[in-house]
């Protein structure tokens, strides 16, 4: 399939690296050892994103699709248990509308910005597949969350995004921290006896692209121990040094430039002369909607695709596979898939937006943006969200316990309690308000977050992104528990946000065996 | 290590709605810290807004990376700023210097209609891609990557091109709102591609003539490139311009065939 793709995305233009013979040139990746990965720079997703956008855009001059710029999901329709359309809400006016039709994909990405600090755009939510949930679709291991270790670390407490230098960092880079805890000198200045180049010691055959979890954790562990580098010891070193000794400025130039420039705009220090600064940071999920080998949830024409299913991963993702997953989804899953469901639905009508439930949907829609309005509190949605990312990075972050599991399952209701009866949202619902938009969204979060922990809780043993304190070997590596939950864990709402119902799905090998990774 | 710039004004631009006419509203940010980026000094002022019960300031960003093209915004009369380079939402505080007055209005240019405050409307840009921002080459069935080598510096070049990110500084910054740095971008990293050879005509002609529909004229003031957060250069609207004036001929004549 991904050789479908990159065949695909060159033959739309997508300007991939070549080599100087003019065949496409690779690079390694985190969790890989070989070379195998085609890259446009260092901006893949965003050249594929763009390449994707060009062909939807000549559909769109086709005729073929119609687009509802800004506009929001904000419920899906469910008639005698089939999705017969969505409720959206017009960002622009306020006004509630609905669409009916045969069958509903959402394609509407993952829930990184539950944890507030991400690598995720600022717009990304959960509200689309969470309101799905809320109708009955089944979501899959929330627990499975990503931490990307290569993210400029926080510099202050009124940080709104953190910002993701590209994995590929890590091909040239060396990852140390200093030895001692009490170390004051410069890094240029600290010899190379005083430097613990902790991923290559550790992982000495994957070295500084040990994967993402992995590389992570360790980061964390050096910070806790009081390693950390930079004005908030909030970090640890990734170093160039050798690489620009070894290849020339030049070459690190090529390869890096615009990482380096990013990094100096927003770090203001410069990587060629100072080591950079990284932390991990919230930037993928693989848990999301269960759906079928059809990307069919379990409501008959309702489709996930993309990061918003909980599909393909696993516990962990390796990195590039993310745009493998959403573009083979679109590309090259939905189309051959959707038709099963639909041909047998030929000629019959369809619930119109007439229908009861969509006027159900639609009334309670707006209720629930009236409420907000009428809260009339002191505290706005951002508040919120930083007070809730606060609660699930420190107890469903990195690592988690059973002890911290149980914390944040007492604080989350009590806080979310609190937006209830709190929220302040200014300006009025009948025209665009960003901050009406985003209370609708921290609700949201607020549920998943809930379930996210409660699902963290449930599973005993450490799993890819889900790593439990508990369940380590001596060497801190993570412990599955092959017996007890070689399974997922897809939840079904229960009423309210805090009495989920587990639905148990085996999980069964049997063309490939199920094995531990050594990254030693 | 983090310091703080103090007395800042903010003079920024509000506006309830496409139709209403709009003013400047001043606010004094007393402190804040050389960390902070551009839009998270926004963020703290609409958190305050908000707690003084007022309407928070609305303006457009996503991934605050630089990549995504949405947030826009003048700064003291300069699209995205002074940073060369850089798009707004990667612009830090130690940019500027305590006591400064900074006025931050939307986009202005007639083909990019403000929504609300700081946010404006620039599906146009849309229209352009939509009348041929493309290479047409339907889902399935595409020819193996390889099978057409591409030579590096015309994938490189192809690429320069392709980083634009579709943010309309280059209009912005324009005094004729011109979109032609856009257009041509978009072009360029099209028609040097192999792939991209079999539309070059019929895409350049329908893309300018779209753009001409909606944006002004290019008058070669050079604006644009300076503004650009991904610095393109203004070399390719003479890639354009070119391919446009033989797209007149070739078209025709190809036309006159059929």
């Amino acid at each position: 399939m991904s050789v479908n793709i990159i065949d695909q995305m060159v033959a739309q233009g997508v300007p991939f690296a070549r080599e100087y013979g003019g065949l496409l040139d690779n690079r390694s990746f985190g969790g890989a050892q070989v070379s195998r990965t085609f890259y446009a720079r260092g901006q893949t997703g965003q050249q594929l994103l763009l390449g994707a956008y060009q062909q939807f855009s000549r559909q769109v001059g086709l005729g073929g699709i119609r687009l509802f710029n800004r506009c929001e999901l904000v419920d899906v329709v469910v008639v005698d248990g089939r999705a017969s359309g969505i409720v959206v809400r017009d960002l622009m006016t306020g006004e509630i509308q609905s669409h009916a039709a045969h069958a509903v994909v959402l394609a509407t990405g993952g829930y990184g910005n539950v944890f507030f600090l991400s690598t995720n755009a600022m717009a990304c939510n959960v509200t689309a597949a969470w309101r799905a949930h809320r109708r009955g679709a089944l979501f899959a291991n929330p627990c499975y969350t990503q931490i990307h270790p290569t993210c400029i670390p926080q510099s202050d407490e009124f940080q709104s995004k953190l910002t993701l230098m590209s994995e590929s960092l890590r091909n040239d880079g060396r990852v140390w921290v200093p030895k001692n805890a009490d170390e004051v000198r410069a890094a240029h200045d600290i010899p190379e006896a005083d430097r613990d180049y902790y991923l290559e010691r550790l992982y000495p055959s994957f070295g500084n692209l040990a994967p993402r979890d992995i590389s992570s954790r360790a980061a964390k562990r050096a910070v806790d121990k009081g390693l950390g580098v930079g004005p908030l010891k909030n970090g640890v070193y990734l170093d160039f040094s050798d690489a620009i000794n070894r290849l020339g400025r030049d070459v690190v130039e090529e390869r890096y430039g615009n990482l380096f420039e990013m990094y100096e705009r927003i770090a203001g220090e410069n990587p060629y002369d100072v080591p950079m600064r990284i932390y991990p940071a919230t930037h993928y999920t693989m848990g999301g909607l269960w759906v079928d080998y059809e990307l069919q949830t379990n409501i008959p024409g309702l489709y996930a695709a993309g990061e918003a299913n909980f599909s393909d991963h696993g516990a962990n993702r390796l990195g590039a596979s993310a745009l493998m997953q959403g573009l083979a989804d679109g590309y090259f899953v939905l189309p051959y898939t959707i038709g099963n469901e639909l041909a047998p639905m030929l000629n019959k009508p369809i619930p119109g937006t007439d229908h009861p439930e969509f006027k159900r949907a639609e009334q309670e829609a707006r209720d629930r943006y009236n409420g907000y309005l009428n809260v009339n509190g002191t505290r706005s949605p951002d508040w919120f969200h930083r007070e809730l990312g606060k609660i699930i990075w420190d107890y469903c972050g990195m690592e988690r316990t059973e002890q911290g599991l149980e914390k944040a399952l007492s604080e989350l209701p009590a806080l979310y309690e609190e937006f209830k009866k709190d929220l302040r949202v200014t300006g009025d619902g009948n025209s665009l308000n960003q901050t009406l938009e985003k209370a609708g969204r921290v609700d949201d979060f607020f549920q998943l977050g809930m379930l996210m922990c409660r699902d963290a809780l449930d599973r005993n043993e450490s799993c890819g992104g889900h790593f439990r304190s508990e369940y380590q070997t001596d060497e801190g590596e993570a412990q599955r528990d092959d017996d007890n939950y070689c399974h997922v864990s897809a939840w079904q709402w229960g009423g309210d946000a805090m009495s989920p119902k587990l639905n148990v799905e085996p999980l069964e090998f049997k063309e490939v065996h199920l094995a531990t990774r050594s990254y030693k | 290590m983090s310091n703080h710039l103090t007395n800042l004004t903010l003079r920024v631009w509000r506006q309830k709605g496409p139709n209403d006419s709009g003013h400047f509203e001043d606010h004094a940010i007393e402190q804040i810290s050389d960390e902070a980026s551009f839009l998270e000094m926004l963020d703290i002022l609409n958190e305050r807004l908000i707690a003084q019960g007022k309407e928070a300031v609305v303006f457009d960003h996503d991934c605050r990376e630089g990549i995504c093209g949405t947030c826009s915004l003048m700064i003291n009369g300069q699209a995205h700023g002074n940073q060369r380079g850089t798009a707004t939402c990667q612009l830090h505080m130690r940019k500027f210097k305590s006591g400064d007055t900074i006025v931050i209005e939307p986009w202005r240019a007639s083909a990019f209609p403000i929504i609300k405050d700081l946010m404006v409307d620039r599906s146009a840009f849309d229209r352009i891609i939509e009348s041929g921002g493309f290479i047409t080459a339907p889902t399935g069935g595409a020819p193996d990557a390889n099978l057409i080598p591409i030579p590096k510096p015309v994938a490189d070049s192809a690429m320069d091109s392709a980083e634009c990110i579709g943010c309309g500084a280059c209009v912005a910054a324009c005094p004729n709102g011109a979109a032609n740095l856009f257009t041509a971008a978009k072009v360029s990293h099209l028609n040097r591609l192999p792939q991209g050879q079999a539309e070059r005509y019929k895409r350049v002609e329908a893309m300018v003539e779209t753009m001409d529909e909606y944006f002004g004229s290019c008058t070669n003031h050079g604006e644009c490139e300076a503004a650009c957060p991904k610095e393109i250069s203004i070399d390719v609207i003479a890639l354009m311009n070119k391919d446009y004036r033989k797209a007149k001929l070739k078209n025709r004549k190809d036309l006159s065939r059929t």
